[in-house]
């Protein structure tokens, strides 16, 4: 309590906050680019020396940065380039050229990309709409008329490279990988994947040209660093206006990072992923409820953040469904349990639920066929249920054979926490077999 | 030195309690009155809206690059998004994925609304997402965005069956475009079911929840009649829900039951029958209309403007007027019923007692033998079964009691029957050699078809026996 007495703030209360949002968003939501990166410094090294080889000396190289999604692959060439970028030498020389496999899907957006980016279409005119062909040919005349020691080098930064991979002949790569092995304009091509079998997407032809420099980021975090780094994700830097603010923040952050639940929930999501994403996720939602009001995050935060991120989404839709909807959805997990598995149609549905009405129950839900096949259908759009083939047109609706696709314990859970579910309901539920 | 007297020590007791009470909206950077405008248009959803609006931040902080919102249908998801994004005046657009047929038509929709249509003429003919990003940036250069600017997309689940790179460039789009950009994705459908298999970068999850049934009571008694008590009203939507609630939880469908049935719960009050406290005779006066606005509006067999007239005239017993399903009755040639009785009887009994059906001198079959048979197997709940087409014709000619030539005219009743889609051919290997195929129809058609040739088709089929 002590610690948040601001009795020396400079700011009032709700400009530190307010300060404190923006700068802690910056980093969780726009991915703001740290000063030095961490856990990463021989890769960071490599890739550094690398680029500067060729924005310095005209060197034409390929690189490949592979690593599961949100593991810093971007942040660690932004860092690279802005590294690079403080050389004087390399800042007037260097051309860069950034491309996306989810915008340019095909090599002519690509190719148009690069002209663009290169500034090179008022040189070529109305040239640059004219046939794939000619472009490219216009451009690889550019690259190839330089040479190592007069041209300026280009940097070719593909994102999403795999996606790259599935263009047609994948004309594109083999000419940039071409024009790196032959001696030619220095280009750096630099492509960043998650996926770790990128080669083998490749061509042969394409293949042979590519330089085979790998390198992989692959999370080698412990916990103890994983820790480190919510506390330091969370930590105001030095320069924020109130310094007494600042101290304090820092310090509540630091004994949260020491209370015994919140390690636990951090353990739990450091054991489900590693990535700093989902990490981010955490702690955004836990930011999100910092107020005028509550200016520290609590374990409390932490501990209901975590839980709306392992918040399981089927449970939650289940909960919503009404009875009769409920009532189908055991009915399936009978069938699937006296059937093994085998699909169902809404015949067998509602024929194991009259089963259930004569047995156990008085007739409060006795519905009408077309008021369950309207629950069915309800329940298939949700896609709790999916059809086996996608004829649809084929089959009358009540024949056309479902899977369920939810899990026995799923059921059972939403069973459990169904608002005033009927006592019968339940049991039938419970039973093992319908 | 500033002093804060008090205030700053006891607030996290005072923000607690304030959390826990209901209806109030707050958050730094926004208009106090505007909020409070805000919580009022939005019942029973002040705790989803006032996690959505600390999610959004302030106005011109970063906001989470994706948030996606599920829950149930009329759960109040675009509802909340669009009071919020309205009445607090951010720079928003809306994007319903049902009305994109082409991703043209999304990326026009959001520079529109983003940057007036000086902008959205940029966009070529068939526009890439390599267009729309670069027609985006150049156009935030100019204008660059003070405020978080929000993309709503809503039905969000149709994204899956557009270009497969659209959903993840979505989802990451403050990247790409460098800008404060939020896309609010609202579906009803779960998460899992959208990752692409490459992965993406994962937006933050928001659940609203479904309303339970206080929450629905304390909706559907808002919209109440002028002329009548509040607790009359709400008496009347108990009445309502006891009836629905089983079957329907979506609150718009139940809105529209409510106002289409409340003439008639107000109807012996104004014969001057029973009085408005007297809710047990009110309600045995409702109960039974209302069952049966389940089996006909509900289903909408009858829409609710022939309900509407049903209700005013008062001799005609509601329901009498046939719904939809009653007109599904088609008037067929005599042969084309028999060709029709003959194909439901081959789709649904197994072949190997065709023998003791339709023979007449079929040797004897052992009764037990023949009667064997579990639930299992029943056709009636597994469905119709594939025949060719000479046991079709076999049947008919068992069946039909003159003699009746194969004539062209015959086969071509089959085949306008396939069009008809009473029947379906099953295999479309070959056209004329052995087609199959199956019966369409249902038992209730099938027998009112027989009984129009004096046909007992019940004694016939299998499963009945």
């Amino acid at each position: 309590m002590s610690k948040r007495k601001v009795k020396d703030a400079h700011l009032p209360v709700g400009e530190c906050i307010t300060q404190v949002q923006t700068i802690l968003r910056e980093r969780l939501c726009h991915q703001q680019l740290p000063d030095k990166p961490e856990g990463i410094e021989a890769q960071h090294k490599h890739l550094l020396e690398l680029l500067k080889r060729t924005a310095i000396h005209g060197e034409s190289n390929s690189v490949l940065i592979v690593g599961p999604r949100g593991v810093g692959k971007t942040m660690l060439l932004r860092c690279v380039l802005r590294d690079l970028l403080e050389e004087k030498e390399a800042q007037k020389n260097l051309l860069q050229v950034h491309l996306n496999g989810l915008l340019q899907t095909d090599d002519k957006i690509a190719l148009k990309e690069i002209t663009r980016q290169l500034h090179l279409e008022n040189v070529v005119g109305d040239k640059v709409f004219g046939s794939f062909a000619e472009n490219l040919a216009f451009l690889l005349e550019a690259l190839k008329k330089g040479d190592r020691s007069s041209s300026q080098p280009v940097l070719f930064i593909l994102d999403e490279f795999d996606l790259f991979a599935h263009h047609k002949n994948q004309t594109l790569l083999y000419n940039l990988f071409d024009v790196s092995q032959s001696a030619q304009a220095p280009i750096a091509v630099v492509g960043i994947t998650c996926r770790l079998d990128v080669l083998e997407l490749l061509e042969k032809r394409v293949k042979s040209r590519f330089s085979h420099r790998q390198i992989h980021l692959l999370s080698s975090l412990t916990f103890a660093q994983y820790l480190e780094r919510v506390q330091s994700q969370l930590s105001l830097p030095d320069d924020f206006p109130d310094t007494k603010f600042a101290q304090d923040w820092n310090d509540s952050i630091k004994t949260l990072c020491k209370d015994k639940s919140v390690e636990e929930v951090l353990q739990r999501h450091f054991n489900s992923s590693k990535d700093v994403r989902s990490l981010h996720m955490l702690l955004m939602l836990c930011l999100s409820r910092v107020s005028v009001a509550k200016p520290a995050i609590k374990p409390a935060d932490l501990l209901e953040a975590s839980r709306l991120c392992f918040a399981d989404a089927k449970a939650n839709m289940l909960h919503g469904l009404s009875i009769l909807e409920l009532c189908l959805i055991i009915a399936m997990k009978h069938l699937n349990d006296v059937y093994d598995g085998e699909p169902f149609n809404l015949q067998m549905v509602h024929n194991e639920f009259k089963k259930f009405l004569q047995r156990k129950s008085n007739s409060m839900y006795n519905f009408e066929q077309p008021v369950i096949m309207k629950a069915f259908e309800h329940l298939q759009q949700l896609e709790l249920i999916r059809p086996v083939d996608g004829s649809s047109a084929k089959t009358q609706s009540e024949y056309q054979l479902m899977r369920l696709m939810l899990d026995h314990s799923q059921i059972m859970e939403a069973l459990q926490k169904y608002p005033q579910c009927p006592t019968e309901v339940k049991q039938w539920g419970m039973s093992a077999f319908g | 030195m500033t002093y804060y007297p008090g205030g700053i020590t006891h607030g996290v007791a005072v923000g607690s309690t304030r959390c826990g009470m209901a209806g109030l909206l707050q958050h730094p950077g926004y208009d106090e009155e505007r909020l409070q405008r805000v919580a009022g248009q939005l019942p029973c959803r002040e705790a989803q809206a006032g996690m959505l609006l600390s999610l959004m931040g302030q106005p011109q902080q970063f906001s989470y690059p994706s948030i996606f919102i599920y829950g149930h249908r009329a759960s109040g998801k675009s509802h909340v998004t669009h009071v919020l994004l309205k009445e607090l005046e951010l720079p928003h657009a809306t994007v319903s994925c049902v009305e994109c047929v082409s991703v043209a038509l999304l990326f026009e929709q959001v520079l529109l609304s983003f940057f007036g249509c000086d902008a959205a003429s940029l966009l070529p003919r068939s526009p890439s997402l390599s267009d729309f990003v670069r027609i985006y940036r150049q156009q935030c250069s100019q204008s660059p965005a003070k405020q978080t600017r929000y993309i709503v997309m809503e039905k969000a689940e149709l994204l899956r069956d557009t270009d497969a790179n659209l959903l993840p460039a979505l989802l990451r789009l403050q990247e790409l475009v460098e800008d404060n950009i939020t896309v609010i994705l609202l579906s009803e459908i779960a998460w899992d079911k959208f990752r692409p298999n490459t992965g993406c970068f994962e937006p933050l999850l928001l659940h609203f929840p479904d309303y339970s049934k206080g929450e629905l009571q304390q909706i559907l008694s808002q919209d109440k009649h002028p002329s009548y008590s509040a607790e009359f009203y709400s008496s009347y939507i108990n009445i309502l829900l006891g009836v629905f609630y089983s079957v329907c939880r979506d609150l718009r469908e139940l809105r529209h039951l409510a106002a289409l049935n409340f003439s008639k719960f107000c109807e012996p009050l104004a014969e001057g029958k029973v009085k408005e406290t007297d809710t047990h005779k009110l309600w045995r006066n409702i109960e039974p209309h209302l069952k049966k606005a389940m089996q006909t509006v509900y289903l909408r067999e009858v829409s609710s403007l022939q309900w509407e007239q049903m209700q005013q005239m008062e001799e005609r017993e509601s329901g009498a007027l046939r719904g939809l399903s009653a007109h599904t009755h088609v008037e067929l040639p005599y042969y084309s019923k028999f060709l029709l009785i003959a194909a439901y009887l081959a789709s649904y009994n197994p072949a190997r007692t065709d023998k003791r059906f339709f023979l007449k001198h079929h040797g004897k079959i052992r009764k037990a033998n023949f009667l064997k048979k579990n639930e299992k197997t029943s056709n009636h709940l597994l469905g119709p079964k594939p025949f060719p087409l000479d046991r079709l014709l076999a049947i008919f000619y068992s069946v039909v009691d003159s003699r009746v030539a194969p004539t062209a005219s015959i086969f071509s009743q089959i085949s306008s029957l396939v069009t008809l889609q009473l029947l379906t051919q099953v295999s479309h290997d070959d056209q004329l050699d052995a087609p199959k195929y199956k019966c369409a129809v249902s038992l209730d058609f099938i027998c009112a078809i027989s009984r129009t040739v004096n046909f007992d088709i019940v004694k016939y089929l299998y499963d009945f026996l």
